[in-house]
């Protein structure tokens, strides 16, 4: 990166570790954080929808749509997540080269040929190709995906929680002055619930940035990756020989955690205070006490 | 059936090494599948019976320590807790087990006896410590909660029958707490158990293919590019598993509140996923 990095053998202490911590493939490591950011930004905002649908299916006058939903929340209930993450994506994968195989291939040859699962080069996904940074982004989809569809559950359970917590009353009074479902939903439900939904998604999000780490398991270039590729040890025909690292980019790893959830917990707060805010609650009646 | 049978008989306890030594490598059948994620499930069940057993104890301590007015112990508790719930577990396998092999290979001498150190970079040992200060730092937030919540008059009475100090709190405040704590603590335990299924994912590597549950489940899905037989078996296994937590904590909870009739209330699952 600088000039003064060209020649790293000659270089000692400080100005070495300098040159070390911007090569080539430490500034992918740092982007790599950008990638669970990135991931953290989609997926909650996705998994919140696929959580509001939920909530708003099982609640629904449908029977069918009703049984979808609490099918939905309970799925996750009882198996260890994880297990989804690796199901999820292998899934999705083979149902995405399996629709695509049977538009784009040869009929004739069957696709599942005894324990292998074989589809023609032209239905691959990504094709073979295609360059590597497709293959690693289509990776980070089906992850997102993965994500959206477990935490979504996990939302929804909050957010049902939640639109029940509402008081009773309220919605009886909404109904009186003649607002049909649908306005008592937009204007009083959905405003009120966010009081009570707030603990419930607060924790759900710390509990997303602590499962970021299992990008690795499914096999995207995330921060652990290039923590094992850059920290285990390096002999001479390196650039930059050193010995095993790997505990102190974990370390750098935990720290970055550590930042994320202490932050996140002072925004939290914070917006607790805000919603708390004129609510019939203990929390809003507290504050109303303050105030006067 | 006999086939099955036979299965049973060699890979009933591949995951702690008895039995054949070779995993099946082609025309794998349902029985092997389910004969083989069944003994990973010994792991799983190793893993989170030991951590919640003696993570009960640490976890009493440190809420007792983040409770108390001493600094000095209250710092440092209030210090372990964040450092436990604020990262993930994932990463903290993957410190540990760097840490664990920063130890010297040879042993450590105290006193002139050599301490063999290898055994803490196994999965039994290295594992069972992170999660056992994992779901301990967990709990303590729970019994600390607790312990505040002890309602003030139960204290007031019993001052007034002369209890003080460790009586007061052996006989009252912590049987309260406990009262109190159970139903998260329940979801804690689920939760723990959910969790062992990251140790053979995290840096413990599993020794001959000795692996938990997922280990095999993820080693037939590799093998027959076949999501939809091997995943679904370990989640029915682990949803048996939960249910079977929720009933044996459902005893210790009516037996905390035996004197309270109609206190027990069912205690009702809220999952956490991961830490």
């Amino acid at each position: 990166m600088f000039a003064t990095c060209a020649d790293p053998q000659t270089l000692e202490g400080l100005a070495w570790l300098m040159c070390y911590l911007t090569s080539g493939k430490h500034l992918l490591f740092y982007l790599s954080f950008g990638t669970v950011i990135f991931l953290l930004a989609i997926t909650a905002p996705v998994a919140l929808l696929f959580g509001f649908g939920g909530a708003l299916a099982s609640r629904s006058r449908i029977a069918p749509l009703r049984w979808f939903g609490q099918i939905y929340t309970s799925m996750v209930r009882g198996v260890p997540d994880i297990i989804f993450f690796l199901f999820v994506p292998i899934a999705l994968d083979q149902g995405f080269e399996y629709l695509r195989a049977k538009v784009l291939c040869d009929p004739a040859v069957p696709i599942r040929q005894g324990n292998d699962f074989v589809v023609c080069p032209a239905a691959k996904l990504p094709l073979s190709t295609s360059a590597e940074w497709v293959h690693q982004s289509y990776g980070i989809f089906l992850a997102v995906i993965a994500f959206a569809i477990v935490f979504g559950a996990f939302a929804s359970n909050v957010l049902y929680g939640a639109m029940n917590a509402v008081p009773k009353a309220q919605l009886e009074t909404a109904e009186a002055y003649g607002m049909s479902p649908r306005q008592v939903s937009r204007r009083i439900l959905i405003p009120q619930m966010w009081t009570y939904a707030l603990p419930g998604l607060a924790n759900l999000w710390m509990i997303l940035v602590k499962a970021t780490p299992l990008l690795f398991v499914l096999g995207v270039e995330d921060i652990v990756y290039w923590a094992r590729e850059l920290g285990g040890s390096k002999t001479s025909a390196y650039a930059y020989p050193h010995g095993d690292w790997r505990i102190y980019y974990f370390l750098g790893i935990l720290v970055f955690y550590l930042l994320v959830t202490w932050i996140s917990e002072r925004i939290f707060d914070r917006l607790r205070l805000r919603l708390s805010a004129g609510q019939a609650t203990m929390a809003g009646e507290a504050m109303r006490k303050a105030a006067t | 059936m006999s086939q099955c049978l036979q299965t049973l008989q060699d890979y009933g306890l591949r995951a702690i090494g008895i039995g054949e030594r070779l995993l099946p490598r082609t025309d794998f059948d349902l029985c092997q599948q389910f004969v083989l994620i069944g003994s990973g499930m010994i792991w799983n069940i190793y893993f989170g019976a030991f951590a919640l057993f003696i993570g009960f104890f640490l976890a009493n301590a440190l809420a007792m320590a983040k409770l108390g007015h001493r600094a000095w112990l209250r710092k440092p508790a209030e210090w372990f807790i964040f450092l436990f719930r604020g990262s993930p577990l994932f990463i903290q396998f993957f410190v540990a087990y760097e840490a664990l092999v920063q130890l010297p290979r040879a042993g450590i001498e105290i006193f002139g006896l050599t301490v063999q150190t290898s055994w803490m970079t196994r999965a039994w040992a290295g594992a069972l410590l992170v999660l056992v200060l994992n779901t301990a730092a967990y709990s303590a937030e729970i019994f600390y909660g607790a312990l505040r919540n002890v309602p003030k008059g139960e204290i007031e009475a019993a001052d007034a029958y002369g209890m003080s100090g460790w009586t007061r709190f052996r006989r009252i405040i912590w049987p309260t707490a406990m009262r109190l704590a159970w139903p998260a603590y329940t979801n804690e335990a689920i939760f723990l158990f959910h969790a062992t299924t990251l140790v053979f994912f995290s840096g413990f590597p599993a020794f001959q293919q000795k692996g938990d549950s997922l280990y095999y489940a993820s080693y037939f899905a590799d093998k027959t590019f076949n999501p939809f037989v091997a995943y679904p078996i370990v989640a029915g296994y682990f949803i048996l598993l939960t249910l079977c937590l929720i009933s044996l904590f459902g005893v210790f909870n009516r037996r905390l509140n035996r004197h309270l009739p109609g206190a027990v209330r069912k205690i009702r699952y809220r999952p956490n996923l991961i830490r």
